[in-house]
């Protein structure tokens, strides 16, 4: 096993490129989004550097590694919120339904409808808690009735494990919930347009540890609709609610395996490194 | 189950538009205010440049008896008509201070008369067809032409158009803005100083704060009724003196110059008072000799702001009577004064047409004198911004 | 001798008083030093002491002394006050140079001083207001006297006319009786700013969005000063231009509809006070949209919303305490502009719902009031500060509203700019 994988292998030794190392049986691998040669560069700086990496459906696909290592640049590459830093360039394929979402002909509003996000800091609009969710399906044309929307409103909240602590003031605004409260209304807030993919940006990072366990159990219940893709600084998270992890350094991914073999017998260096805690 | 990127983008073609409108629209605004602005300053050029020229005629005097008690007398009829005024009333007096003048003839260029001037610059005059003929013989020979206006430089106001001109309101203004200054950059800087260095953040300060807040956003000509009932009726100043318009405006360029210093003051880093108290210095020698120094920059260029607010102010000095008719130029403090702004509106007031390019002329005055200043404080923001 | 030759003379022997402290204290200071005793501070601190208590007793008596012949009128001959109050800055030399002594803190007794220096020129921006407030309430009140409040709220005749005639004793030689009704001014006030903000409010707004949301960097930091210098131009230009290029403008342009304008319509100076507020409102929104937190815009983008329903649904009402009390201020700036109108509109009292028509203003009919040559006792002149105490309290209001919500804004998302 090549323990130093070249610059454009990401996976060492892998059979094919951007594929995991080892599979993870009991999960579906149907390909959600494709990842070939991304590039990316703020300015004159690279950082990102030749990733492939091939994202499965329904699973949930965790992204480790030390602090400005890319992997939240990479993440925002996924749905194009890249597009809102004037200074950065991006050259290769990202693949999603057979379409590149780089391409100028793909509508970065089409693509974000269909790959949500949810971020670090909790960022419910200053709105009540229905419209926060009702908001989006609406000017989606995704309800046409008042009784459909108020009937998404209550799925998505029941989706998201937070309908039983609002339903009773649905119309106070969405700031005046506790921290993790206000994530899973995020959450809520970004499945009820019913995407195909889920971005998480280190959705618990900004929490109480009461709040991460429910949300981490909300990703495990989610990812029956939906793929996720989160980014972490939290192996225990990752080794707890993915299916697949993704180890990156300095802008490359260095490892890409099933959960369970990254965690217990790692096919690098420095991936083993960094778990075990030599660094990060 | 979920649509796919074309029956999306579909959907979306509708609101992409929508979005599009919004940025039209918002780019659209932004132009309209640069139009205004620029149609403004086209507006006002227009109008105001002819204003630095004048029509002049050249005559032949003829120093005659008559003219020691009429100045006409000295012109040909013809051409006594288009002559200014003004001049014709300065002959007696040419003669009396010197009489060998008398029954000498004399050929020279005067002051045209405001009609003849607005004729020639091709607006609504009120010469007759034969005086019309006159001046377009006259232009032919070279005997009448525009030339710069150096009246308007040079002398005060007075009821014949080709002969007013700005100096005395100049030096009004200048006048009245020593007093504002005198007034308003001491007691500003000391408030913004003992509400940023000394004051203790209790009941007292924050009424403080809020008031200097609110001053700054009371309307102007509610501090004219303050100079009018405190500074002239109660305490006596005299009216329509730059000192009692001077006091008025002080007040109210007060809160500028306060919140400037403030934010100058602040802007000093906490590090260089730490260290000169370090060194034994006391609150107010830390403050005199190191926060102060640094700060110099910010608070000039606020008050430089804050005084090209005030020269342009116009309503609380019409309240304090500075609308006063003012044909001699001289800088006092406590005589009847005006200054440009109120000039103009003087001039803008004039029911003779010839005015209005006078006052357009003021204003470009007025104007050129207030960008002057404001690209000064910007300069001096620029060389002294320092980032800590 | 005059007044003003008195304050020479008063001036003149203070400034010699004062440099002979000065050099006496640091003569006595340094000798002491000289004599090898350790001293509290600098011989230079303790001669600006000695300054300090000959000068300051000497001014403050002198000041104590004209305000009170100003005030009640007590009779104090000139000459006496001269001697006395130079006297009392003799005795606070000698004082100051006895108490250059070794165990004598100087320095804190100066800095003492300049503290209440400091406090002293902190309290003159209160005593501009209530001097505002007084001056404004004591006439007030006086005209209230003359006639009755609840006419001057409720009537619809404003008529001074003959008021002047009643001030000189011969009220019954007026044709009719002086009216105080403000109503038509106050509605032509209120036409004139409605319209001034139908032309700020849209353009200021939109242009700060585009200054925000869309334009390049470039773009905003080029278009945000050239706006302000909208604000800068002095407002008697601006009524200029609506008196002698809108004003007939609008007259043409109403005529092409077959409509009847008065060269003192409302709209000009309405227009014209509009452009004038657009940059009030255009920097304060362009910093308000731009304290909003990006991670609204990002949340409402990732959910597959356009730029412009990001800005319609998201950021700008999060803005919009910022944004209302930018209006508002503007508001209040409108409801007290004084020489646009003075010059563009009307002065006919006129109680209509046509803007073409001529309309008058509170403004201008204070400025009506008070210049000419009318006796101030006059119930005319007096109605002006009736007027401007009106003013006073609608603006006043206007801006603790805009304070309030904008520190309402400040405190939900925690920005320290606006």
């Amino acid at each position: 096993m090549n323990m130093q994988a070249a610059p454009r292998h990401t996976v060492g030794t892998a059979p094919q490129v951007g594929q995991p190392h080892t599979r993870n049986d009991q999960a579906c691998h149907d390909l959600s989004i494709r990842v070939r040669d991304l590039n990316l560069w703020y300015g004159q700086t690279q950082a990102l550097k030749n990733l492939n990496i091939d994202l499965f459906e329904k699973n949930v696909t965790a992204l480790i590694g030390p602090s400005g290592c890319g992997k939240s640049t990479f993440l925002r590459c996924l749905n194009r919120m890249n597009d809102l830093i004037p200074s950065v360039r991006i050259e290769g394929l990202v693949e999603m339904d057979g379409r590149d979402v780089n391409a100028t002909k793909m509508d970065e509003v089409a693509l974000r409808r269909r790959v949500g996000m949810v971020f670090q800091k909790p960022n419910p609009f200053p709105k009540s808690i229905y419209e926060n969710i009702a908001y989006a399906p609406r000017m989606h044309d995704l309800v046409s009735r008042k009784a459909e929307q108020d009937e998404l409103v209550e799925k998505a909240l029941r989706d998201a494990g937070l309908w039983n602590e609002v339903k009773d003031k649905l119309h106070e605004p969405g700031t005046s919930l506790s921290g993790g409260q206000q994530q899973r209304l995020c959450i809520a807030r970004a499945i009820a347009v019913q995407p195909d993919v889920i971005l998480m940006d280190e959705p618990t990072s900004a929490l109480d540890p009461i709040s991460t366990a429910t949300i981490e159990d909300l990703m495990d219940k989610l990812k029956q609709q939906f793929t996720i893709v989160t980014v972490t600084h939290n192996m225990q998270q990752a080794a707890r609610v993915a299916d697949y992890t993704a180890f990156f350094h300095l802008g490359e991914i260095v490892e890409y395996n099933d959960t369970k073999t990254m965690f217990s017998n790692p096919a690098t260096k420095k991936a083993e490194d960094y778990i075990t805690g030599r660094y990060g | 189950m979920s649509q796919s990127f074309d029956e999306i983008s579909a959907q979306l073609q509708r609101r992409h538009r929508k979005s599009a409108r919004l940025k039209w629209l918002s780019m659209g605004a932004l132009g309209l205010a640069g139009l205004f602005l620029v149609l403004f300053f086209a507006d006002m050029l227009s109008k105001g440049l002819p204003a630095f020229q004048q029509a002049q005629i050249r005559v032949e005097l003829d120093y005659n008896e008559d003219a020691t008690r009429m100045g006409r007398a000295a012109l040909d009829p013809e051409v006594s008509r288009l002559v200014s005024r003004t001049f014709e009333r300065l002959i007696p007096g040419m003669l009396a201070d010197d009489p060998e003048l008398l029954g000498t003839t004399e050929t020279r260029w005067v002051l045209a008369n405001a009609q003849v001037d607005q004729y020639l610059k091709g607006h609504t005059h009120r010469l007759n067809a034969a005086q019309q003929a006159t001046v377009d013989r006259l232009a032919e020979e070279g005997n009448v032409a525009l030339k710069f206006n150096t009246t308007f430089f040079t002398s005060g106001d007075s009821k014949m158009a080709e002969a007013s001109g700005i100096l005395a309101a100049a030096l009004g203004t200048v006048m009245t803005m020593l007093v504002t200054l005198a007034i308003a950059f001491p007691i500003g800087v000391m408030t913004a100083v003992y509400l940023e260095e000394f004051a203790p953040d209790n009941r007292l300060t924050q009424i403080i704060e809020i008031n200097i807040n609110n001053l700054a956003a009371i309307p102007s000509i509610l501090f004219g009724l303050l100079g009018l009932a405190i500074f002239i009726s109660f305490f006596g100043v005299p009216r329509s003196s730059p000192l009692v318009g001077g006091m008025t405006l002080a007040l109210m360029t007060l809160p500028v110059i306060i919140i400037a210093t403030r934010t100058a003051l602040r802007s000093v880093p906490d590090s260089i008072r730490h260290a000169a108290f370090g060194v034994g210095c006391s609150r107010w020698q830390v403050v005199r000799d190191h926060v102060l120094p640094l700060a110099m920059p910010g608070i000039m260029t606020g008050s430089i702001i804050g005084l090209a607010q005030a020269m342009g102010e116009t309503a609380p000095l019409i309240i304090v009577g500075m609308v006063a008719f003012i044909p001699d130029v001289s800088a006092t403090f406590t005589n009847a004064a005006t200054v440009l702004p109120a000039q103009i509106f003087t001039w803008a007031g004039e029911p003779d047409k010839a005015f209005v390019e006078k006052t357009a002329g003021g204003i470009l005055v007025l104007l050129a004198i207030l960008i002057f200043l404001n690209a000064t404080a910007v300069v001096l923001r620029k060389k002294f911004e320092r980032r800590w | 001798m005059q007044t003003d030759q008195l304050l020479a003379l008063f001036s003149g022997v203070l400034l010699l008083l004062g440099l002979i402290a000065f050099f006496l204290g640091r003569a006595k200071a340094a000798r002491v030093r000289a004599g090898g005793t350790a001293m509290f501070a600098q011989p230079d601190q303790y001669a600006w002491f000695a300054v300090l208590t000959t000068a300051g007793p000497a001014i403050l008596v002198g000041g104590l002394s004209a305000f009170l012949m100003l005030l009640l009128g007590a009779e104090i001959p000139p000459l006496y006050l001269l001697a006395g109050s130079l006297a009392v800055a003799a005795l606070g030399l000698a004082v100051g140079v006895r108490q250059v002594k070794p165990d004598f803190h100087a320095r804190q007794a100066i800095e003492r001083v300049i503290r209440w220096i400091l406090v002293g020129a902190a309290l003159i921006s209160i005593f501009t207001t209530f001097g505002i407030l007084f001056s404004i309430i004591f006439e007030a009140l006086r005209f209230f006297q003359m006639h009755s409040f609840w006419d001057f709220i409720t009537g619809t005749v404003w008529n001074p006319g003959a008021s002047f005639l009643a001030a000189a004793g011969r009220a019954d030689e007026g044709a009719s009786a002086a009216q105080f009704g403000s109503v038509p001014l106050f509605a032509g006030t209120f036409m004139i700013t409605a319209i001034a903000m139908l032309v700020a409010i849209p353009v200021g707004l939109l242009a700060a969005i585009y200054m925000a949301e869309f334009a390049p960097k470039r773009v905003r930091t080029l278009a945000k000063p050239t706006l302000e210098v909208l604000a800068g131009i002095p407002t008697v230009v601006y009524g200029f231009f609506a008196a002698i290029t809108v004003a007939p403008l609008i007259v043409d342009l109403a005529g092409v509809f077959g409509l009847d304008a008065s060269f003192n319509n409302a709209v000009a100076p309405g227009v014209v006070m509009g452009i004038m507020i657009i940059p009030f409102i255009s920097s304060l929104s362009d910093d308000v949209i731009n304290s909003v937190p990006d991670s609204m815009r990002q949340g409402s983008l990732a959910l597959g919303m356009t730029k412009g329903e990001t800005i319609r649904d998201v950021v700008i009402p999060a803005a919009l305490p910022g944004i209302i009390s930018a209006s508002l201020l503007a508001v209040s700036r409108a409801l007290g502009e004084t020489m646009i109108v003075v010059m563009a509109a009307g002065m006919r009292p006129n109680l209509t719902a046509n803007p073409l028509e001529d309309m008058t203003t509170v403004t201008v009919r204070i400025v009506a009031a008070l210049t000419g040559d009318l006796e101030f006792e006059s119930a005319e002149t007096l109605s002006a500060f009736a007027l401007g105490l009106v003013l006073f309290a609608v603006t006043l209001t206007l801006n603790l509203v805009s304070v309030l919500m904008i520190r309402r804004f400040r405190e939900k998302y925690r920005v320290n700019n606006l």
